[in-house]
């Protein structure tokens, strides 16, 4: 793969980052050589994630905050994922439709992904996706996870700022959830603002605040809006820059983007590994006499893999 | 390397009429394509700019206005225009026949009117997809 590639997207160049973009997705070969040059150019953006059950208005959060960022002039990347058919493996990605009228400034660049097989809200090449848009100048960049459940975490190891999105009328799933996503939130966002029991949401997401937060240095802010009219977005964007101002006045940026590369760098791995065990033909046949030999119940999982990691481990 | 088709379905003009473009949308994810759907009243530059920013091997159009010779055909051009010319281009809606030949000599390569099965369509993608 040519490095020009890698500089053309440090130009802004849209097929070009649209095309390394696709280059990551699909693992193609060679893409270390242009991630070199992005990696070192990378670093300057803040990334904000977004996240929160179906329907409570990520993509139409993430439409309003571009337009504001865009109006202050800074330029956005957004990346919106959605779910891939563990059936088909296909994905319909129906976020852009909130997006649209964005698609024509030429200081936001859009990226549709499916999950591709990764749980936890994200999809793998979401690291790389984050440096190019990153390297290629954005100020900012937004990532809209799945609409989650509870265990769809992973966005904090990507984002520096975590936004969670409840809406009124939650009513008590809100403890339920307490336990995975409600404990990530830099910043709760309690959207539709208009509707009733607004309060008692609020509420409820102060009480849980008080709970995960006990022994943190900084009070978690609950922020009001309805994005469908543009309402409180401003208060909002406030309230992430001071979490942004905060991230750099603790240090704590620093320890932020180092775990996010590390989490990168284990998918990485984790990746590779897969591939390797899966692809090289002496292992599979190993496997496929080992998961044999399982379902006959001649021998257990745990002892199987014990069998395959020695294999490796000679080579 | 996994390779995986990604296809942008849009719907050009002013009709608002977007059943069988979801049907067909639904149709390529099941056939394991991602599909990224755009709404409603699209422009041919606004469709253009997602097919770039989205890096898609299809772009399908859904027109029931009657303006297929105009949209479809600036879809086309723009596209051209801006280096995209490896981008298979389809189109469906209701388009009379002897509107078919012009469309396909503008490099609208697939024309699919009301009561194709998708599975014609989903072939048709499969075979014809240019990268």
């Amino acid at each position: 793969m040519s490095s020009d590639l890698a500089d053309k997207v440090l130009e802004g160049d849209a097929r070009s980052i649209a095309r390394l973009i696709t280059y990551v997705e699909n693992n193609v070969e060679g893409i270390a050589d242009s991630m070199r040059t992005i990696h070192a150019h990378s670093g300057h953006a803040h990334v904000i994630g977004i996240t929160g059950v179906m329907g409570c208005g990520k993509s139409t959060l993430i439409y309003e905050l571009t337009r504001y960022y865009r109006k202050i002039g800074k330029t956005v990347g957004i990346i919106a994922i959605d779910p891939t058919s563990p059936f088909s493996g296909g994905a319909l990605l129906g976020d852009r439709i909130r997006m649209m009228e964005l698609a024509m400034d030429e200081g936001v660049f859009i990226r549709s992904m499916g999950t591709r097989g990764m749980l936890g809200g994200l999809t793998s090449a979401v690291y790389d996706v984050v440096e190019i848009m990153d390297a290629a100048g954005k100020d900012i960049i937004l990532v809209e996870t799945v609409g989650v459940g509870q265990a769809e975490v992973d966005i904090i190891k990507i984002a520096d700022t975590t936004l969670v999105v409840v809406v009124p009328g939650l009513g008590d799933s809100i403890q339920t959830l307490k336990a995975g996503i409600m404990e990530i939130a830099d910043i709760y966002v309690v959207n539709k603002a208009d509707r009733p029991g607004v309060e008692q949401t609020v509420a409820e997401v102060q009480s849980l605040v008080e709970i995960v937060s006990s022994n943190k240095d900084r009070t978690i802010p609950i922020i009001k809006t309805i994005a469908k009219e543009n309402k409180y977005i401003d208060v909002l964007a406030g309230e992430i820059q001071n979490h942004q101002i905060y991230l750099k006045q603790t240090k704590k940026l620093e320890h932020q983007r180092k775990l996010r590369y590390e989490a990168e760098l284990i998918e990485i791995i984790r990746k590779k590994l897969m591939d390797f065990i899966f692809n090289e033909e002496q292992f599979k046949k190993t496997i496929e006499k080992l998961l044999d030999q399982i379902n006959k119940k001649e021998i257990d999982p745990h002892t199987a893999s014990e069998i395959i990691l020695k294999d490796i481990k000679k080579k | 390397m996994e390779t995986k088709i990604r296809i942008l379905i849009a719907k050009p003009g002013l009709d608002g009429h977007d059943r069988g473009a979801k049907i067909v949308a639904r149709a390529l994810r099941d056939a394991g394509m991602e599909v990224i759907y755009t709404g409603l009243h699209q422009t041919p530059a606004m469709i253009v700019e997602a097919a770039i920013q989205e890096d898609v091997h299809v772009v399908g159009l859904s027109l029931l206005s009657g303006a297929h010779m105009t949209l479809f055909v600036d879809v086309a051009e723009m596209l051209k225009k801006k280096g995209l010319g490896d981008v298979l281009l389809i189109g469906g809606g209701i388009i009379p026949e002897e509107d078919i030949p012009a469309l396909k000599k503008k490099g609208i390569a697939g024309i699919f009117g009301p009561g194709t099965p998708v599975d014609t369509i989903v072939d048709f993608v499969k075979k014809n997809v240019k990268r």
